[in-house]
């Protein structure tokens, strides 16, 4: 069985299938006569599966290529090869080519609400656009006062615009949007990242309840770990584009076996005593996050890994089971013993590295 | 009575003159930092920490702020007083800060080698101007400093050339490179990835202890004061609310706004996520009389609602700016603060 | 078939009264913040007054004007030449004619320059560069984008006078002329900020929603843009005006006896120094327009500009 088709698959319905699914963007050329093309790898061969009403964790720092997952999913891009089904139709067409009935179901919901909400539109415009394109013969004025209040925001609020509220009620906007086309896939990218922690609290325990009321399955992405410790059912780590680590949320944090799920996990700050004993060993994270530019041959942690091998520089690893549903790619995984007697690479000086030009040098 | 504090900062009043009136923002703020110490100042998005930061640079825009009370003191000399020309001496100089996003701390038509060397030559004696080749070599010691590699190559690429993390860098590279007695370090790792945010507040931490520096780490993530300040403040809505040596603060928090913030944050052992404080920060144009916390506090009570609360202290070290711990109120002598 | 809920009230507690009355106060409110914003700036006061007075001096001509006969043939060799007065604050020309009245008559062949081109221009010039920005790296693109550049690359004067040369030289050929060679400005605009704004999210929200592209480019992208279009606009009729006065100074625009300013100017040249009133006051009637034009483009721009603190 190949790597490609090894995913954590659930065992209730599968709502979303992905498989080797890959975004590569051109951004230019390199050199003037042989002209070799220029690539980001953002995601590069990625395969999951998401079940009816859990909340898929997706987590990566950047250049990690969660967020392109997302918009690849709710058509803002289009996948460059692999294949993404929901409920057995087609993904592979961007908003241009979807259908409207596909649109209804699959959502989403930005991280920036600054600008993600048009500036220039009241509240009540912006609740409405979906509402007059899937349901033009109902009433709009009466959903749109239906969708504040299930958001608990007052109706003095529809004919203000998105600069008089605050983040967390603007984010409450935005997901009253996502949800005005009474969707099955809610798309969250990083929903509370820009917010206020006193904040985050009312509008996650918002999306929360909506889930339950209306049964909605969500792919939740995040860069903050201790959130994710709180929401998701099932969580993915990636790095670089590829797919590092997947389990369920407990045996995630409890038991993380990828070296880079585990240096993630021990730079995080965290407020308790509690919280730092239930940290991974700490593993001084070094050197740069390479440009998705620029990835390193073999496997592409190797650069910052600290059980870095010989192998690792040469081979991609492929996805193996190191638990009970939980995988991992990982050269460490691939021989047991040697794991055990494995010593973590002295922590020398990182390997110099030049700075990663965006822009394509000599 | 030991030295008096490197920077201390007395009642400071700031408003603002917009449409509709006037914002008052900083409501008597005190705050002090002693020579060689590290001080958090934790608080949320439009508490005033920011503010009060530019009020100690002289930085703010003057229309539309306004001063309205209160003494900044640098050693021993009252900011606010200074002229423009003393005022040189203290920025870059004296004090230095670190912006939150460091692709808008650098100017993107200049090399890193332009910047830096133009911060050398203001470090330099007033008349010293030194030439080209000095000033490149002045420059190439805060890059080695942060530990970038290949700092010759460097200080000729333009900051788009560099990441996130390594801009954030550069300029505290730059601003330690005119060794200053006090760094203000706003949110120095909010807009960077955890792992680099982490390499990024360990090196401010080594250089910090390297230098003797005193620091003032401004944050609205709690977690990140905890390993690395000696104190903490809490602002909110325009008003320290509680100050503590840092491990007592996190062991015991005794405001209800620290209460609330320390509940809110998810935690890595799980539990749910706990509702956050209702409600929002008060209108600046119209605050609550009395305690500005009072609008969203869990434990408010009458005279919260008329009278500002002092400081109380609960340790010589440990103050707390809330009715809760005034030991002379009747209603709760027995009440012992409890997180 | 839009079922409109009977019952008066939406959702407990409010009636689709006081859903209006909200959004009135609402407009009221922010009307008054922008004034307050305007009114900090007493120069766009003052280019906002002189617009509206030279506007309605233009309209209200033939009755505001002393000597309205005097914009029309008119001969009255016994008062020619005569220096301001009271009777004539801005003096006669060599033919007799009240330069006032001339004067006001003159703006409103400013004016109506000034609209009937940014009416056209504008339209054309938005459209095109938002569907350009829009459908940014495409064919659409190269195509509309390339057309413009070919318009910007010939020197505006030189189109004016081959234009004139052909067609007989009056105010409406030298619109054409303008309106042509004004028209790319506003595309080039547009498209440079709407190819910034639709890789903004709200973009991306309507478009994931299944919104309509007429949709997106006239109520999402092209609301966001109003602010440096109108304060082109208040720019542009200054330039316009100067343009359209040019033009008739070198015989091409409003032709004699008619009161263009810029004709007027031309004609009264020659009686310079000595007879400076025939000339001087037509073109400070010029400069007070225009800058009238300017200081309101200034001020608009801080408007738009200034963010809250």
């Amino acid at each position: 069985m190949t790597d490609d088709t090894l995913k954590a698959r659930g065992l209730k319905d599968e709502i979303l299938t992905v498989t080797d699914l890959k975004k590569h963007f051109v951004i230019g050329q390199k050199g003037t006569v042989n002209r070799e093309p220029i690539t980001v790898k953002a995601v590069d061969g990625v395969s999951f599966g998401v079940q009816a009403g859990e909340t898929f964790g997706l987590v990566g720092e950047s250049g990690s290529g969660k967020s392109t997952v997302a918009y690849i999913t709710v058509g803002m891009y289009q996948p460059t090869s692999g294949t993404i089904t929901f409920r057995d139709q087609d993904l592979s067409a961007d908003s241009k080519g979807r259908s409207l009935a596909l649109k209804k179901e699959i959502q989403i919901v930005f991280q920036d609400p600054g600008s993600s909400l048009n500036p220039r539109r009241s509240i009540k415009q912006i609740l409405e656009l979906p509402l007059r394109i899937h349901q033009p013969d109902k009433d709009c004025l009466h959903e749109v006062l239906r969708l504040l209040d299930l958001v608990d925001l007052p109706p003095e609020y529809l004919h203000k615009y998105p600069q008089s509220l605050s983040g967390g009620e603007k984010q409450i906007v935005a997901v009253a949007r996502a949800l005005a086309t009474d969707p099955s896939l809610v798309i969250l990218d990083e929903p509370t990242s820009a917010l206020d922690v006193s904040v985050q609290g009312k509008v996650i325990n918002l999306l929360i309840r909506l889930q339950r009321e209306f049964n909605l399955t969500f792919m939740f992405i995040t860069h903050d770990l201790s959130l994710m410790r709180n929401v998701a059912s099932r969580v993915a780590i990636m790095y670089l584009g590829k797919i590092c680590e997947v389990a369920e949320a407990a045996e995630f944090f409890q038991n993380p076996q990828h070296p880079y799920t585990q240096m993630l996990l021990s730079s995080i700050p965290v407020v308790s005593a509690e919280e730092e004993a239930a940290k991974p060993a700490k593993i001084i994270p070094t050197g740069e996050i390479p440009s998705p530019v620029n990835v390193p041959r073999g496997c592409s942690f190797h650069t910052r890994c600290p059980y870095v091998m010989d192998v690792c520089k040469q081979i991609d690893p492929v996805m193996v089971e190191v638990g009970s549903e939980h995988i991992a790619r990982c050269h460490l995984f691939e021989q047991p013993e040697a794991v055990l007697n494995q010593v973590p690479e002295e922590e020398s000086s990182p390997v110099p590295q030049s700075p990663q030009a965006i822009i394509p040098g000599n | 009575m030991s030295t008096p504090p490197l920077l201390d900062i007395k009642d400071l009043r700031v408003e603002f003159r917009v449409y509709g009136g006037v914002l008052k923002v900083l409501d008597g703020v005190n705050f002090f930092v002693n020579a060689g110490e590290k001080v958090g100042l934790v608080g949320e998005t439009g508490c005033g920490k920011t503010t009060t930061m530019k009020a100690v640079l002289r930085i703010l825009p003057m229309p539309p702020a306004y001063i309205s009370g209160g003494e900044i003191f640098f050693k021993g000399q009252d900011i606010l007083k200074m002229r423009n020309r003393d005022l040189g001496k203290v920025r870059g100089r004296g004090i230095s800060m670190i912006f939150q996003d460091p692709t808008a701390a650098l100017n993107p038509v200049f090399t890193i080698g332009q910047q830096l060397g133009a911060v050398v030559q203001h470090a330099s004696p007033a008349n010293n101007r030194l030439s080209k080749r000095q000033i490149r070599e002045k420059a190439i010691i805060p890059l080695k400093e942060v530990s970038l590699a290949d700092p010759e190559r460097l200080l000729d690429s333009y900051p788009i050339q560099l990441s996130g993390g390594m801009r954030q860098r550069v300029c505290i590279g730059m601003a330690l490179a005119t060794d200053p007695e006090l760094l203000i370090a706003d949110e120095p790792g909010t807009s960077l990835d955890v792992t680099i945010q982490d390499q990024v507040l360990r090196l401010l931490h080594g250089l910090v202890e390297k230098k003797d520096t005193s620091v003032i780490l401004i944050t609205h993530t709690l977690g990140v004061v905890r390993e690395t300040t000696d104190r903490v403040y809490v602002m909110y809505a325009g008003n320290m609310v509680e100050v503590a040596p840092t491990h007592k603060l996190f062991a015991e928090p005794l405001h209800p706004y620290t209460q609330g913030l320390m509940q809110a944050v998810p935690k890595l052992t799980g539990g749910g996520i706990a509702e956050g404080i209702p409600g929002r920060i008060p209108s600046y144009l119209d605050p609550p009389p009395g305690c500005r916390f009072n609008t969203r506090c869990p434990r408010v009570m009458d005279v919260c609602r008329h009278q500002k609360p002092p400081y109380f202290y609960l340790d010589e070290d440990h103050q707390v700016a809330c009715f809760l711990y005034d030991q002379t109120l009747d209603q709760h002598k027995e009440e012992t603060p409890s997180i | 078939m839009v079922q409109h809920v009977q019952v008066e009230e939406l959702i407990p507690g409010i009636t689709r009264q006081q859903v209006r009355e909200l959004q009135r106060k609402n407009r009221r409110e922010n009307l008054g913040r922008a004034w307050y914003k305007f009114s900090r700036n007493p120069l766009s006061i003052i280019g906002g007054t002189t617009v509206v007075v030279i506007t309605l001096l233009a309209i209200f001509a033939p009755f505001v004007a002393p000597y309205p006969e005097h914009a029309k043939p008119f001969t009255d060799f016994a008062n020619a030449s005569q220096p301001p007065s009271w009777q004539h604050p801005f003096g006669t020309d060599e033919i007799g004619r009240d330069i006032l009245s001339r004067v006001i008559f003159g703006f409103r062949f400013s004016i109506s320059m000034g609209l009937v081109v940014l009416s056209i221009v504008v339209p054309v010039g938005v459209l095109l560069g938002l569907i350009a920005g829009y459908y940014n790296g495409t064919w659409v693109d190269t195509t509309i984008m390339r057309i413009t550049d070919i318009f910007l690359a010939v020197p505006p004067l030189i189109l004016a006078l081959a234009i004139a040369s052909v067609l007989d030289p009056n105010l409406f050929h030298s619109m054409i002329a303008v309106t042509l060679m004004w028209w790319p400005w506003y595309t080039r605009l547009v498209y440079g900020l709407a190819s910034a704004q639709r890789n903004e999210f709200y973009v991306a929200s309507a478009e994931t929603t299944g919104a309509s592209t007429p949709h997106i480019l006239f109520r999402e992208i092209l609301p966001n843009m109003v602010s440096p279009i109108f304060t082109k606009i208040s720019l542009d009729m200054g330039w316009v005006i100067i343009i359209g006065s040019m033009l008739s100074f070198v015989g091409l625009g409003v032709q004699p006896p008619k009161p263009g300013l810029g004709t007027m100017v031309a004609s009264g040249a020659k009686y310079l120094p000595d007879q400076w009133w025939i000339a001087i006051f037509p073109a400070l009637g010029i400069v007070v327009v225009v800058l009238g034009f300017n200081l309101l483009g200034d001020g608009l721009r801080d408007l738009f500009a200034a963010e809250e603190v």
